[in-house]
């Protein structure tokens, strides 16, 4: 039973995430169900905190989310057929509350809901605000801090955003058999973009933020189970249970970024790499000559993930899988990446060199930091300070900051 | 069931012209295929055929100038009044135009009147 306010704010999160899916398929108006989930949210707070929580929360959630968007479009008959319409098509609505859970109708929600968060019509900054909001249950404010932006600028984002889907008839539905390749890399991208907010926050005060990398991951596999011989989704799930396999030991005691060098092993998530190894090879035998990013993104972090220890790095794989990397999604920041790679493999001085090469990376704190590191290694210490000062000064999150800046 | 006007994009076209025949041919087998959910539409004459005009306010003197509203590569050549089930059928529809692969089909949801 959960006691705290944070715990009860999380529990009322979750669960409202849950139940819009449902209610948008049932009303039919993505903006009408998200207002009458935040009525109910609102209302569990204020009645739980007082009278403690029900015995079946999701259910009370989902109820009084009914209630209230029927309330809802009761006012808005007044105002025009279409919500009428709503309402006569919807036997569920009319024939009083179910309140089985069904796992596998909740999923085809969820799938729905990320299919119309995605839609190609759609703006790619709105796609993946309007998943943070509807599918990962962001706040306004939480989303503008994700997306470095403003809580204004966000919520008429989401407004037009919005209001595009239900003026422009986008359907809420999964996309038929042969409409899913040309959709598919969307969903993707945007899940691994939920992800990223997650794992990498670009700013604030917490590394890693479970909660969205927990949903992430939560609708990677129901990719998954939609798209089964995909490897692309395979190798995305992957990606994320390896990555996420580390959280326990990304950040010391006292709140700072650890490097994967230093890192604690034992504290890796090995349930987690199991799997995530287990699905790399099953979406590099569905793979062909050119493997997607997804899928050699995943074998880069099963390399790390299979060393016992940092020493025992396997270079020589982790440099060609960034070679195939460079083929399949060339991008300065790889090339970084292979840099640092072959100055574990080769050395200083040629990781220097392909730093050097790497152009359009000014601005970018990781090249200056991969920078101090080699000239340190070359002996040159006045150079290497040079570039640390200039990592300090450039936007990460702030326990990676305290790596770069320690006082 | 929406309607939706699919506006074509595409260089500017003199429809009547004797070398447009083999494309009016496929635009006339997309009126055929379409012809269940097709409500109106219009192709237009070349821009250079255009005439556009403004008021000085409402009521106020008329200014008319020669030539399109906007001067583009790919103009505004024509477009199809056509009702579907929602945005994704009106995306499959706008892309058999032959404007789709000759220029771009822009899909407008039409506001219902009355």
């Amino acid at each position: 039973m959960p006691g705290s306010d944070a715990e009860l704010a999380e529990l009322v999160r979750e669960s409202g995430r849950d139940v819009l899916a449902t209610l948008v398929r049932q009303v039919g108006d993505l903006e009408l169900a998200q207002d009458a989930v935040q009525d109910a949210v609102v209302r569990a707070l204020e009645t739980w905190a007082r009278d403690g929580v029900p015995p079946s929360p999701v259910a009370w959630l989902r109820v009084t989310a009914r209630r209230r968007a029927i309330d809802l479009l009761r006012q808005a008959r007044s105002r025009g057929a279409r919500e009428e319409r709503a309402v006569a098509e919807d036997p569920e609505l009319r024939g009083g509350w179910t309140d089985d859970l069904d796992p596998g109708a909740l999923q085809d929600d969820l799938l729905r809901l990320l299919f119309t968060c995605c839609h190609p019509s759609l703006a790619p900054a709105g796609q993946v605000a309007l998943a943070l909001r509807t599918l990962c249950g962001l706040t306004e404010a939480e989303i503008a801090r994700a997306l470095l932006s403003t809580p204004d600028a966000v919520a008429k984002r989401l407004v037009r955003t919005r209001r595009k889907i239900k003026v422009a008839g986008i359907p809420y539905v999964v996309p038929p058999d042969h409409e899913l390749p040309d959709r598919w890399e969307g969903v993707l991208t945007t899940v691994h973009l939920v992800f990223n907010e997650g794992y990498a926050a670009t700013s604030g005060s917490d590394l890693t933020r479970p909660a969205l990398v927990a949903e992430a991951v939560r609708l990677a596999r129901l990719l998954v189970a939609l798209q089964p011989d995909d490897a692309a989704a395979l190798g995305l799930l992957a990606l994320m249970l390896l990555q996420d396999s580390r959280h326990a030991a990304r950040l010391d005691d006292d709140g700072r970024a650890v490097l994967l060098a230093d890192q604690d092993r034992s504290l890796w998530d090995t349930a987690l790499i199991h799997e995530g190894v287990d699905l790399v090879g099953a979406a590099l035998r569905r793979s062909g000559d050119r493997p997607h990013r997804f899928v050699v993104q995943a074998a880069l972090a099963a390399c790390h993930a299979l060393a016992p220890r940092w020493e025992d790095t396997d270079w020589a794989a982790i440099v060609s899988w960034y070679d195939l990397l460079l083929v399949v999604d060339p991008s300065p920041v790889v090339a970084l990446n292979r840099a640092v790679a072959i100055g574990e493999l080769a050395g200083p001085a040629p990781a220097l060199a392909l730093l050097d090469q790497v152009a359009g990376l000014d601005g970018y704190a990781y090249w200056h930091a991969s920078r101090a590191v080699v000239l340190r290694r070359l002996g040159r210490e006045v150079e290497a300070a040079a570039a640390d000062r200039r990592a300090a000064a450039l936007p990460v999150s702030e326990p990676v900051r305290r790596i770069l800046d320690p006082d | 069931m929406s309607l939706y006007a699919a506006i074509t994009y595409t260089h500017d076209v003199d429809w009547t012209a004797p070398e447009q025949a083999e494309e009016m041919g496929e635009y006339a087998a997309f009126g055929q295929a379409a012809a269940a959910i097709m409500r109106g539409g219009a192709a237009l004459f070349p821009t250079a055929t255009a005439t556009t005009v403004r008021a000085e306010g409402k009521g106020g003197e008329v200014v008319v100038s020669d030539g399109p509203y906007a001067e583009t590569k790919e103009v505004l050549t024509g477009f199809f009044l056509l009702e579907c089930t929602d945005l994704d059928h009106a995306i499959q529809v706008a892309a058999t135009i032959p404007a789709a692969w000759n220029g771009a089909v822009e899909v407008r949801p039409v506001i219902p009147m009355g």
